[in-house]
């Protein structure tokens, strides 16, 4: 009977949008179809010159045309194109036809052959090249017609030899689009000329006119991207058309070379002028790095990004591409580069005083110089010093790629990226900067090196020093005077930017770490320790003393030895710091002491399963006892919240999991507390604490699932929908309350109606998943649906009632990775007792800098708000730009955020914090619901960028205190 | 056959008083006119009777072209146009139009009222010369008479440097003037399109020269000055007015900004601060990165950098300061490289050629103990430091350069014989193209196979290609 019932529904349901939907399209129809063309044959008829014609045309072509009416339309075009005597309306037309076979169900093929036709007679070249591209249209709308698009093809090959290069241009275009990509479509073809396409475009690179050259190029591109295989042979021709005169020749080329030695990296190709032979990648990558010192910027920078993606490459041919031989008045001359390396392996302390120390050195033989070179030589050496800042970034690009499966390839551009960290342009330093870091693992910095790298830290842009800092993490530092040198500069850095100290110390704690031996012998030198007496102790709440420890203790973590070097007070440090900064400071095995032992062992951190399996076991049981006794569940519920909370207080891993379903367990303690009450069934005014209780219980379930759907990140549709549920069941458990306690029913219509109207939207938005949702509380409520829509709200209310206590409890299945996004604000801390004295009236800018996790899209949703003593709130919407993206499901808020008040009599702390903005018509939701309903009332609908529904708060408060004095008159 | 010919009337086989004599298709044209630095008597200035022999320069030259405001290119043009009497038109780009009055009144100052030469062009005659000048813009076609053009190409060098295309007809010569193919820190590189002249005339000052990379040089010296700063030393550069010294103050200048530093930066009044009004104006013809930064500020109005006093030299503290002139041997830079070579925290950098004899020259080769006027002796305790910053292409730019115009013969000058022989010989070998390098009076002459063009009625050209008869038309014709 149910499902009898519930097919009813269904067909209600959809029987009524057919049915609005028919009515409209026919209504449109009626009134359009016959109007629309019979309009425009009118107008054209009565156009007396050229001009007006165009005139009606040119309007005619501002409204869109229906799809039932296209085919009339094109039927009276081409009856007046063939009339026409002047050039521009025809031309005009034919852009129509192709506009016109562009509508969406329109299928074009029952105008081709008219189409075809009316290229026999045309004459002007202008015309002609359009109604190729109406021809190249109509095939592109007809993918599944390989003999119609035979036809378009034949027609092209047909006009490739026209004197106009549009027109060529447009055949060739056509060609590239339509050609027959599979072999046996090809052979069966009879026409001679359809056969081989390739040849036909190749025939076309030796065009006169640049464009065609460039056209037939790309159409050559083109097949390629359709999946044919080019054929080898076309790499000579290519080869030649790198020395064309125009630039988007050459640079189409380029990008021909690069497919080709994609598609045939093994096969050996003659050098010409010897008798040697090459892989034909090598080759290409010769001919591409030669493309590096062209004279078109645009080409460069083509050159420059193909060069990173040529990984098949040979490795001695690669390394040329950063050689460069010096020399001065004929005679060898080392690098900056050779001599740095030369100094640093002879031992020698920096010299670099002397003049001349690059003298030159050998003579060289006149005949063995090569000034020009055909390979690969010095290519990047030529890309990183070019003028424009495209190119130098491509090729740092084409570097890092290159590097990242090269090792020893990454060994020699490192002097070559060092170099890049002094360009004049930020982006190219940042850009290098990063690359870097990408390729730190295969790279080892020599101590010169490291002190250029260093050097940068002093720079003023933010972003350039937080991207060292991340460069320095994941560093090889090869000598103990290198580690040294870094904390010194990092010190340096702090003493001059104190805001980058999180930066710094995260740095130095990797530092500290991958390096253990280096940073043993340093120990002494770095807490000042003093064989016979005893040193002063340091001040605890200095950023830089704090930066020392970092780096000595997450070394001594693999270093048992080093505990023995600390003095006393560096012990008693350990324990305030592990405490204050633990996620800086690792636990240490320190001999002999006590105040460590607590620390927690490493144990458990390394074992994830038990607690993994502890969760999914107090879950399963809470699924499991649902039919206990209302007073067991609760009591079972409160337990598993607690455990569950606690085990995301202890493993970081599985936070997300555990709030996440502790949240959800939450929502249904409340409701069950809420409906469980047996006061219920007394009469609703006299109990005025139980509604208060039930409509709390409410409005905290709405709060608590509206976090569950938006603060998490990595919720698949299955949770979406056992959210959605939870949030019906709270909405009707709010208008249950609201029913007990309003009198008067003229209120509850309308919240049956938006209740009732809720429940519909579920059920189209989560049709699919309904059927897992067996003796839900929406399940029962669609059963009953077709009475509640006729009941009055009395009834619906009991009925509801019932419903609620009778439904099941759902099970939330987990997915599989859960984060909370979080959000932790490093600036202001809140510590200050000086309150930031400004003039009432006028603003003053507060720095706000925080780190954001797991949180999507944060330029949407991420805003500040600031609440003022008196209650009175800001909510303020950072710009897009202040948020960085360094990692992975990390985020950075850095921007400013003005405060204004009127005058106050003393300072006053003012709550600053970051919410999360939410809007569920933005929310997954929305994408699950079935377009072909509600498309075109989505679409009709502006998209409200800003509407923001909501917000969550989702960061600690913190406190800042200010003082708007009154101004002085 | 038709042909051109080349005589250079200086700069063959050598460096300075760049004059070159180009016949074009009966069109002659005066490349640069400069004077030479190594010489005080008649030798300075091109010989001009070579010209002088057969009648009038002005009925001899169609034109004169400069193509930048160095004085070995633009140092003898008074003495040339007022003095010899030349009348004619005399093309050079706007910047140097500007700047170079200055540089010649300069150069007149030294020699009249220092030297005290007489004979001499007057600050009148600087100023006549110029009214002769017609300004040309980047890639104009300037149309010199009914047949004869010529069109201007960034060449990099120093701001407002040219290289100029003459064409006649279907012949056609490139001058490139002097040049750079690497970018600095603000100018950009020369650039040529595809233009196949029929001979091309470069410099070849580095013929035999591959330079290293510019960034290394630069993070040297950034990272020099840097150092003795934050030790509390002075720096010294001692620099000519233009040119290099406004690279480098636009080095220092990003480096203070970048680094955050305090420390003054000085610069000597005067001339500088006169050429340095022209570097803001001429924004366009800087670099890429000046020019799209300079909405926000112009990279010239330098933040950093103050105009400099006598007085500051004795302030305690660190500071940079740039003085003229270049190789230490008078004037402001001498002063206070004597006020500060006492001291081992200071230091002073070269950033260019110093001629034998001056203090420069001495101190580069180590001399510590310098003999100054009045029998005193001065210790240099201060370091010492050269660094060459010169903006010339290297053997490598220059075959990119040729690679890139793709002439049909080259021609060498401006540079050393026994270089230019290396470099011809690997410009044969690499282009096979014929290669030349004249000496000063030496005439070449390089045979052209120019096209002819034919007029022909357009109908009937289609109709002839129409039937695929064009061999036979333009048998016809020929």
């Amino acid at each position: 009977m149910a499902a009898h019932l519930k097919k009813r529904v269904y067909e209600e349901f959809t029987k009524v949008v057919q049915q609005q939907h028919e009515d409209l399209s026919t209504k449109k129809l009626r009134l359009t179809k016959p109007s629309k063309s019979a309009a425009l044959h009118v107008d054209l008829c009565k156009a007396t010159s050229p001009a007006d014609a165009l005139q009606y045309l040119l309007q005619f072509a501002r409204k869109p045309v229906e799809v039932e009416s296209v085919e009339g339309v094109v039927r009276i075009l081409l009856e007046h194109y063939y009339k026409e005597n002047d050039a521009s309306v025809r031309l005009k037309i034919a852009s129509l036809l192709g506009l016109l076979s562009k509508t969406a169900g329109f299928s074009p093929d029952c105008i081709v052959d008219d189409a075809i036709n009316t290229l026999q007679n045309e004459k002007s070249h202008q015309v002609l090249a359009q109604l190729l591209d109406t021809l190249l249209v109509i095939g592109t709308k007809l993918p599944e017609n390989p003999s119609v698009r035979m036809r378009l093809v034949e027609v092209a090959c047909k006009h490739l030899t026209d004197s106009s290069h549009g027109v060529r241009n447009k055949c060739l275009q056509l060609i590239g689009c339509l050609g027959p990509v599979e072999k046996g479509v090809a052979k069966e073809a009879e026409s001679q000329a359809a056969k081989d396409v390739q040849k036909i475009i190749g025939d076309h690179f030796n065009d006169q006119d640049p464009r065609v050259r460039t056209a037939a190029i790309k159409a050559m591109l083109q097949l390629h991207e359709r999946g044919l295989k080019l054929q080898q042979a076309i790499y000579g021709q290519a080869c030649k058309l790198l020395a064309d005169d125009y630039e988007q020749v050459r640079s189409a080329a380029v990008q021909l070379i690069w497919v080709l030695s994609q598609l045939y990296p093994e096969s050996i190709v003659p050098i010409p002028s010897s008798n040697e032979e090459i892989r034909l990648v090598d080759d290409a990558f010769g001919k591409i790095c030669h493309m590096v010192s062209d004279g078109s910027w645009v080409v460069r920078v083509q050159a420059a990004k193909l060069l990173g993606s040529m990984q098949q490459v040979s490795s001695h041919f690669l390394e040329q591409t950063l050689d460069k031989k010096l020399m001065s008045d004929l005679r060898r001359k080392r690098t900056a580069h050779e001599r740095a390396k030369e100094l640093y392996s002879s031992g020698e302390f920096s010299s670099g005083r002397k003049w001349g120390d690059d003298a030159p050195k050998e003579e060289i033989d006149t005949g063995a110089v090569n000034l020009i070179e055909s390979g690969a030589c010095g290519a990047f050496v030529h890309g990183l010093e070019d003028e424009m800042y495209e190119v130098r970034i491509a090729a740092v690009e084409a570097l890092c790629m290159l590097a990242q499966s090269s090792p020893s390839f990454a060994e020699k551009c490192l002097d070559f990226l060092v170099d890049m960290f002094n360009d004049e342009i930020e982006e190219v330093r940042l850009q290098s900067i990063h690359t870097m870091r990408k390729i730190s693992h295969n790279i080892t910095l020599r101590e010169d090196q490291l002190d250029t790298v260093l050097a940068v830290l002093e720079d003023s842009s933010r972003d350039i020093r937080e991207a060292l800092h991340e460069l320095l993490c994941c560093t090889n530092v090869s000598t103990k005077e290198g580690i040294h040198l870094a904390l010194v500069e990092l010190l340096k850095n702090l003493t001059k930017y104190p805001t980058d100290r999180e930066s710094i110390w995260k740095c130095l704690k990797f530092l500290g770490s991958r390096h253990p031996t280096l940073v043993l012998p340093l120990v002494p030198e770095l807490l000042s320790t003093h064989p016979f007496f005893d040193t002063p102790e340091p001040d605890m709440d200095d950023p830089a003393y704090i930066a020392v420890l970092v780096l000595i203790f997450n070394a001594a973590k693999s270093c048992p030895t080093m505990p023995a070097l600390f003095s006393d007070h560096t012990f008693r440090h350990y324990a305030y710091l592990r405490d204050s900064l633990s996620h800086l400071v690792p636990p240490l095995r320190l001999p002999g002491r006590k105040l460590v032992s607590s620390t927690v062992s490493p144990s458990i951190t390394s074992h994830e399963d038990p607690s993994q399996q502890f969760l999914h076991q107090s879950l399963e049981r809470v699924y499991n006892f649902q039919h206990l006794d209302p007073q067991g569940i609760q009591e079972l519920l409160e337990f598993t919240i607690r455990d569950l909370q606690r085990l995301g207080e202890l493993q970081s891993e599985l936070a997300g999991m555990a709030d996440f379903s502790a949240t959800y367990l939450q929502c249904q303690l409340l409701l069950i507390k809420a409906l469980q009450e047996k006061l219920w069934n007394v009469a609703a005014p006299l109990y005025l604490k139980q509604n208060a209780l039930a409509s709390a219980a409410a409005k905290q379930i709405l709060e608590e699932t509206y976090k569950m759907e938006f603060m998490y990140s990595g919720v698949e549709s299955r949770q979406v929908v056992i959210i959605h549920h939870m949030r019906l069941q709270a909405k009707a458990l709010q208008l249950i309350v609201t029913a007990r306690t309003t009198r008067g029913v003229e209120p509850l219509f309308g919240m049956c109606e938006k209740f009732l109207q809720e429940v519909d939207s579920f059920q189209r938005c989560f049709i699919s998943e309904l059927p897992h949702m067996q003796g839900s509380f929406v399940d029962k409520l669609l059963d009953l649906m077709p009475r509640l829509v006729t009941s009055k709200p009395s009834e619906v209310v009991k009925i509801l009632q019932t419903t609620l206590r009778q439904s099941t409890f759902l099970h939330l299945p987990l997915p599989d990775q859960l984060h909370r996004a979080t959000a932790n604000i490093i600036e202001p801390t809140g510590e200050s007792d000086n309150p930031l004295r400004f003039t009432s009236g006028l603003v003053v800018a507060l720095d706000v800098d925080a780190t954001l996790e797991h949180v999507q899209d944060p330029q949407g949703t991420v805003k500040v708000q600031v609440l003022y003593p008196d209650g009175q709130a800001q909510l303020i919407h950072p710009k897009p730009a202040d948020f960085r993206n360094p990692g992975p499901g990390r985020h950075r808020l850095i921007t400013q955020v003005y405060l204004s008040h009127t005058a106050w009599t003393e300072p006053c702390q003012i709550e600053v914090r970051l919410l999360l903005a939410y809007n569920s018509n933005r929310s997954k939701a929305s994408t699950r619901i079935p377009k072909s309903t509600w498309s075109e009332s989505l679409e009709a609908l502006p998209p409200s960028e800003n509407g923001i529904e909501g917000t969550i708060p989702f960061s600690k408060p913190v406190k800042v205190y200010i003082m708007p004095k009154p101004a002085r008159r | 056959m038709p042909e051109i010919k080349v005589t250079p009337l200086g700069a063959g086989q050598d460096v300075g008083r760049s004059c070159i004599l180009v016949s074009i298709a009966g069109k002659n044209v005066m490349l640069d006119c400069g004077m030479h630095m190594g010489y005080n008597d008649d030798r300075r200035f091109p010989d001009f009777s070579y010209i002088t022999q057969n009648g009038r320069l002005t009925d001899f030259l169609d034109c004169v072209i400069i193509s930048h405001f160095h004085l070995d290119h633009c140092g003898a043009l008074p003495y040339f146009s007022e003095m010899v009497g030349y009348d004619g038109p005399i093309y050079m780009t706007h910047p140097t139009k500007a700047i170079c009055p200055i540089l010649l009144e300069d150069y007149r100052k030294i020699t009249v009222d220092k030297k005290g030469e007489t004979n001499f062009f007057t600050s009148q005659m600087i100023k006549d010369c110029m009214k002769k000048v017609v300004a040309v813009h980047l890639h104009q076609t300037v149309q010199v008479d009914e047949e004869l053009e010529i069109k201007a190409y960034y060449a990099g060098h120093v701001l407002g440097a040219a290289m100029f295309q003459i064409r006649v007809g279907c012949e056609s010569v490139v001058y490139t003037g002097d040049y750079n193919m690497t970018p600095d820190r603000h100018l950009g590189a020369a650039w040529i399109d595809k233009c196949r002249p029929d001979l091309l005339i470069t410099e070849s000052t580095y013929a035999t020269t591959i330079r290293d990379s510019k960034r290394c040089r630069e993070r040297d010296f950034l990272k020099k000055v840097h150092e003795t700063v934050e030790r509390g030393g002075k720096v010294l550069i001692p620099v000519f007015a233009l040119g290099r010294a406004q690279e480098l103050c636009i080095l220092l200048e990003t480096f203070w900004e970048r680094m955050n530093l305090k420390a003054p930066i000085y610069f000597s009044t005067g001339l500088t601060e006169k050429a340095n009004h022209y570097y803001k104006l001429f924004i366009t013809w800087t670099n890429q990165k000046i020019r799209k930064t300079f909405v926000q500020r112009n990279m010239f109005e330098f933040k950093h950098i103050k105009a400099f006093d006598r007085a500051f030299a004795d302030n305690p503290g660190p500071m940079v300061v740039f003085a003229t002139p270049g190789m230490l041997h008078a004037g402001q830079s001498l002063q206070i490289f004597r006020k500060w070579a006492g001291n081992e925290k200071n230091m002073v950098i070269m950033p260019g050629y110093c001629v034998q004899g001056t203090v420069g020259h001495k101190i580069l080769s180590g001399q510590r103990k310098l003999e100054m006027e009045g029998r005193q002796i001065l210790e240099v305790k201060m370091q010492v430091e050269y660094m060459s910053f010169s903006a010339h292409a290297d053997a490598k730019g220059i075959m990119q350069l040729i690679r890139q115009a793709e002439p049909r013969n080259v021609l060498l000058v401006h540079g050393e014989a026994k270089k230019m022989e290396f470099l011809k010989q690997k410009i044969e070998q690499e282009f096979h193209v014929s290669c030349f390098m004249p000496a000063n009076g030496e005439t070449t002459t390089i045979v052209t196979n120019p096209c002819i063009p034919v007029d022909i009625s357009l109908g009937l050209l289609k109709r002839e290609a129409a039937t695929g008869d064009t061999f036979l038309l333009f048998s016809f014709f020929l």
